[in-house]
């Protein structure tokens, strides 16, 4: 239990049981085991984004256009498959990867050789990229009525009563901790968040690591494009409107530090499950939907102030190993 | 070397108040930039469109962007000392929904007036009491502050609407402050805000005190400056200019609904960037914020004058902001690269 307590990730997943046993205990449908599927189910786009979005705020850097390259994506991909319908549903993800990738590069390249702010080049790109849909389709949407079989198919596939969306969002987060733990260019992006200069004498290029973190986190709201625009149903200029801030959220509330350096997988998918959960417990509890923005408002405010306490403490420590050992030190 | 009167001839260096003026380096300005800017906008909508330069057309198009130009001025002072306010739009839902309610209760012009203000003040001062107090990065704070108000004005009116304001307040949104030239009272606002916040920031000692900060807050601390009180205050101020925003606003359109202002605070923030202000802080002007209102404003004007549909007026803003950006960027890098 003490071990539990001494990482945020442990604390973070205490509140999250101890909130989904209080709210089962209140409303008894919301403990069922195929409620809980359904609660995975649909926080698992925002599993993939919170996951490709820490990656970039690691770098000390930020992707507001993550919610508009998805709608980009999804559209251009949905106006594909009407051109190409019925192609294998693995075509139109790596289409969407490549879109979404390429539209992160764009965002990369202006941040990483123009040295532009990311707030400001992500800022820009989020009204470009959300235009650009009015002017490539007319104004007009994409239907299921539009779409093939295999293209709106793929999302509402079924492992285990999971949906493809959640196993693909399960993939990407166990790519995502080889990649962050286990590689260089993983590890690099910590090097440039927790100390630039230290990691350019390291040689370590500070512009590979942005390219590679808005590659990764344009690709990934790409393919979530596809699989939004497929699973719903519908594609327009509207879907995700303001989705940026919930992801962003849900890595602030994993403990992830916006000043770089700092974040992990655990903890940024906890986050999202945070939101998850009380996004999902709100209609069973027969709390207005609209208590969901004051609620998730306060909850960030207390995360990141008791987070905020907790490092003060804690120094911030690249390789886990060190972690662990100051825990050990400091027990 | 030089002929500046106070320096001894015996000093090995030169500490001139101010940069040699070279004319290449005022064309250079950032601000003489945007001149062209707009000078650019308003010569190519004049030809463009024989309605641009009609005195109640422009009347009319300041309407559409006075309210964020004078949380623009706030903003960019925080921007200037490394902060940012992300909530700014949602004190406008949270300022509006509390106008609405007092006009619903049946009060005249002046309670509405007072309650919007008071509302963002207290909206504003408890952003920055989080941000001094926390020591977390205000862009957190804000997003967390933003959800927050926006979440509570849904809460309180769901899908619902406010309409019931007394007509004498409505008038203030809706009737020139003086017939010719034709002045809105929010420009008319926007105007002497402008000058009041160039005034501080560029000709007052407490002015001074904020680049300091903005160039380096740890030091600007050793060197006696009381920074985090001055962090307060100014999102205190931005609350407060945000209910002025609301106030405005809310006489204008004569309704109140939750998603009210909602995205404004991308819209004041590239005002900002647009003006010049460095987002790393220490850098930046009140006149090329004013520029920037300008040259957005009369941009979208005139555009959709063209028809343009506002998601593409959208996108080329945006392509503005990058470009605008990344140019000067471009043009040193290849002059002076080391």
């Amino acid at each position: 239990m003490s071990l539990l307590l001494r990482y945020r990730e442990g604390i973070l997943a205490l509140i999250i049981a101890l909130m989904v046993t209080g709210i089962s205990l209140y409303a008894p449908p919301f403990g069922t085991l195929s409620n809980g599927v359904g609660v995975l189910n649909d926080t698992a786009f925002l599993f993939m984004m919170a996951l490709a979005q820490m990656i970039v705020i690691l770098t000390r850097g930020i992707d507001l256009s993550v919610a508009a390259n998805l709608a980009l994506t999804g559209m251009l991909t949905g106006m594909f498959n009407m051109v190409f319908p019925d192609l294998p549903a693995l075509i139109y993800v790596a289409l969407a990867l490549a879109i979404g990738g390429g539209l992160g590069l764009i965002n990369g390249s202006l941040i990483a050789f123009l040295r532009i702010p990311p707030i400001v080049v992500t800022l820009g790109t989020l009204a470009i990229f959300r235009g650009t849909i009015v002017v490539v389709d007319g104004g007009s949407q994409v239907n299921t009525s539009d779409m093939s079989s295999t293209f709106a198919g793929f999302p509402k596939l079924e492992l285990f009563g999971l949906s493809s969306v959640f196993w693909i969002a399960a993939i990407v987060a166990v790519l995502a901790w080889f990649f962050l733990g286990q590689t260089r260019s993983g590890r690099g992006l910590y090097a440039v968040g927790g100390n630039p200069v230290a990691a350019r004498y390291c040689g370590i290029s500070l512009p590979y690591q942005q390219m590679l973190a808005y590659g990764i986190s344009g690709a990934v709201a790409g393919m979530s494009g596809y699989l939004w625009v497929a699973r719903y149903g519908v594609a327009y200029v509207e879907i995700a409107s303001g989705y940026e801030l919930t992801v962003i959220a849900a890595c602030v509330i994993g403990g992830v530090s916006i000043g770089g350096g700092v974040g992990t997988v655990a903890g940024t998918l906890l986050g999202a499950l945070f939101i998850g959960v009380i996004v999902n417990a709100l209609p069973v509890m027969q709390v207005s939907p609209f208590w969901q923005m004051a609620i998730s408002g306060a909850v960030i405010l207390a995360a990141v102030i008791i987070n905020a306490r907790a490092e003060g403490r804690a120094l911030k420590l690249i390789l886990p190993e060190a972690r662990r050992a100051a825990a050990q030190a400091k027990r | 070397m030089s002929d500046h009167p106070t320096t001894s001839p015996q000093s090995r260096y030169t500490v001139a108040d101010r940069a040699p003026r070279k004319l290449s380096a005022f064309l250079l300005r950032w601000e003489s930039i945007l001149v062209m800017m707009l000078a650019a906008v308003i010569i190519g909508n004049t030809l463009k469109s024989p309605y641009f330069l009609d005195p109640f057309n422009l009347a009319d198009a300041t309407y559409n962007f006075s309210e964020k130009a004078i949380m623009a001025l706030i903003m960019a002072l925080l921007i200037l000392v490394r902060e940012i306010d992300l909530s700014v739009a949602a004190i406008v839902a949270l300022s509006s929904l509390a106008i609405g309610y007092m006009g619903e209760a049946g009060y005249g012009p002046l309670p509405l007036i007072a309650t919007g203000l008071a509302v963002g003040l207290v909206c504003g001062a408890f952003n920055g009491f989080l941000v001094t107090r926390s020591g977390v990065p205000s862009i957190v704070i804000t997003i967390g502050t933003m959800s927050l108000y926006r979440g509570i004005a849904q809460v309180s009116l769901g899908d619902q609407a406010l309409t019931t304001y007394p007509q004498r307040y409505l008038d203030l949104g809706q009737s020139y402050l003086f017939d010719w030239p034709p002045t809105p009272l929010s420009f008319f606002l926007f105007l002497v805000l402008a000058i009041c916040f160039a005034v501080f920031l560029h000709k007052t000692s407490a002015g001074r005190q904020l680049f300091a900060i903005g160039a380096n807050p740890v030091a600007a601390r050793f060197s006696g400056i009381r920074v985090d009180r001055i962090r307060l205050i100014l999102f205190t101020v931005s609350g407060l200019l945000a209910g002025l925003g609301a106030v405005l606003l809310t006489a204008r359109i004569g309704v109140m609904r939750p998603n009210i202002a909602l995205g404004w605070e991308l819209d004041i923030i590239t005002m900002v960037i647009l003006g010049g202000v460095a987002i790393s802080g220490g850098v930046g002007t009140i006149g090329g914020v004013v520029l920037a209102v300008f040259v957005l404003g009369l941009a979208t004007f005139g555009l959709s004058l063209m028809n343009v549909p506002g998601i593409v007026i959208n996108v080329l803003l945006g392509l503005l902001l990058i470009i605008s950006i990344a140019a000067p960027i471009v043009i040193r890098g290849q002059s002076g690269r080391r």
